[in-house]
């Protein structure tokens, strides 16, 4: 029965402790309930629940907890298991708004999704030592300042979990585009544990729009994930995607999260947006099937929410699907002060100016976009762009002449 | 747990009857909720000695011990059962002295 135990559970002691307690109920409860007629079955259905228990006692990722996921999933299903909960506490530490957001990011990585702290400091482009001193500072602020290791109370949720989503975003993002040219251009494991935190997070908040809304956002964008880089390396823009590429069931998923949100008639946030948006693209066969008003209509409203750059940039370069490259052009332009170190400012630039036939005007914009860029996928793509552009004969570009 | 909750000023100036006022009301607050200790206000960096007594002798030396645009303009040391009740409680108190303050747990 032990070795039973232990194959399934992966685990001696946990064996050998649900083993002996099965033993200890049976001599307790037989002289007084009878003799069970399989009495060793019974003992093992005991032990097995004995050591489930015990393993969703244990806040340990692994083996035993994957085991214990396994064995979770053939239950009944309840809203939130101790697994789920003990997860959830160490999310809500992580993200606690007395730690800074770089420390919040690091520290969620590194407890909660298991990340080792080179794997970290590589994600965050920081040295490996300079990481490890700030996850053990944040760990002696934890412990010294008491900052508590629990979920918060009702009251306190909602204004916790949207400083967690943003946590989980960034973590998401870096490794949607990861940032380094040390690194894969796509983060696999970075995604993937993002989705699996917010889901952990969902399963707590059902209700809470912007949670959906960031769980159909991560799930959409994941879905084009083999779409997204080619054979080569080379980061695949979203106009010459193979659609057929997408994952079907992600897809399904986000929208129909995102159809749920829509159902509920309340104002949306950013994050269920963002997720429209999102599921405006992943609706549409090709990039001219793509119902471009519904996508300005859907980054005006952002706008409102949140008038920054980055959102009047994205913008922009919907309006130039809506209204062409001119009118897009003049409006990045004038985000020239507040993003001209940001290379997707300057590669929206060099697109706008080559669709424009401002070859010169276009390269000079690649040539910058490339020298920002850290991912090496966008590199490689903004990098053929940029030379593809030598292609166009001299003098068709009408701003060369003066 | 205590916590020392520091009043942190950039301003000469002492606080005013409405501030006094609602600093009562948020002392009040933490007697009737069991989290008071103490608390003080105190007199402007100018009023200070530095006194350094590690080479035997006291040396006394007039002004603070350093010269910044922020100094420490009184403080609360509150009970509190975590960080999140003390942050709590310090939100409400820089509300009511309308001045920043800056929590830290005692060891």
């Amino acid at each position: 029965m032990v070795a039973s135990l232990t194959r399934r559970f992966g685990d001696l002691d946990v064996a050998e402790e649900a083993a002996a307690e099965a033993f200890a109920t049976a001599v307790e409860r037989w002289p007084a309930d009878g003799v069970p007629p399989n009495p060793g079955a019974w003992l093992t259905t005991t032990a097995n629940r004995t050591a489930i228990d015990r393993i969703r006692r244990e806040n340990k990722r692994g083996d035993k907890q994957k085991a214990a996921q396994l064995v979770y999933d053939d239950d009944p299903p309840e809203p939130a298991g101790v697994i789920d909960d003990e997860r959830l506490r160490l999310i809500f530490t992580c993200c606690h708004p007395a730690l800074a957001m770089e420390t919040r990011v690091a520290l969620t990585l590194r407890m909660v999704g298991g990340l080792t702290v080179p794997e970290i400091a590589r994600a965050l482009l920081v040295q490996e030592t300079a990481m490890g001193r700030r996850i053990t500072r944040a760990k002696a602020k934890i412990k010294a300042a008491r900052i508590p290791y629990r979920v918060p109370s009702a009251e306190d949720l909602p204004a916790r979990v949207c400083g967690v989503l943003v946590v989980l975003y960034l973590v998401f993002n870096e490794g949607y585009l990861a940032t380094g040219p040390g690194t894969d251009p796509v983060r696999h494991d970075l995604t993937a544990e993002a989705i699996r935190l917010t889901r952990l997070i969902r399963a707590l908040m059902p209700e809470d729009g912007e949670v959906a809304g960031l769980l159909a956002l991560m799930l959409l964008i994941e879905a084009r994930r083999a779409a997204r880089v080619s054979a080569s390396g080379e980061l695949v823009t979203l106009d010459e995607q193979d659609r057929g590429a997408w994952d079907a069931a992600l897809i399904a998923e986000g929208h129909q999260l995102v159809r749920e949100r829509l159902a509920a008639g309340v104002a949306p946030g950013r994050y269920q947006i963002l997720a429209a948006i999102n599921a405006v693209h992943t609706c549409a066969r090709d990039v001219r099937d793509t119902d471009w008003s519904q996508v300005v209509a859907l980054y005006d409203q952002l706008v409102r929410l949140d008038p920054s750059p980055i959102i009047v940039l994205n913008r922009a370069i919907a309006v130039a699907e809506l209204d062409g490259p001119e009118v897009a052009l003049a409006a990045v332009d004038r985000l020239a002060d507040k993003l001209a170190g940001y290379h997707a400012y300057h590669a929206a630039r060099a697109d706008l100016l080559r669709r424009l036939g401002r070859s010169h005007r276009s390269r000079a914009a690649y040539d910058k976009a490339i020298e920002l860029a850290g991912n090496t996928a966008e590199t490689a793509y903004l990098t053929r762009r940029r030379d593809q552009l030598g292609l166009v004969p001299p003098g068709r570009d009408p701003t060369s002449a003066g | 747990m205590q916590y020392l909750v520091s009043v942190i000023d950039d301003t000469a100036g002492l606080a005013t009857p409405e501030e006094d006022a609602a600093i009562d009301v948020f002392n009040d607050r933490l007697r009737a909720e069991g989290h008071w200790v103490f608390a003080g206000g105190l007199g402007s960096p100018g009023t200070a000695t530095v006194i350094d007594s590690r080479g035997g002798e006291a040396v006394f030396t007039d002004g603070p011990f350093v010269e910044s645009k922020e100094y420490l303009a009184g403080f609360w040391i509150i009970e509190a059962a975590d960080l999140d009740v003390a942050l709590k409680l310090a939100a409400a108190g820089s509300k009511a002295c309308h001045r920043k303050v800056e929590v830290r747990p005692f060891l």
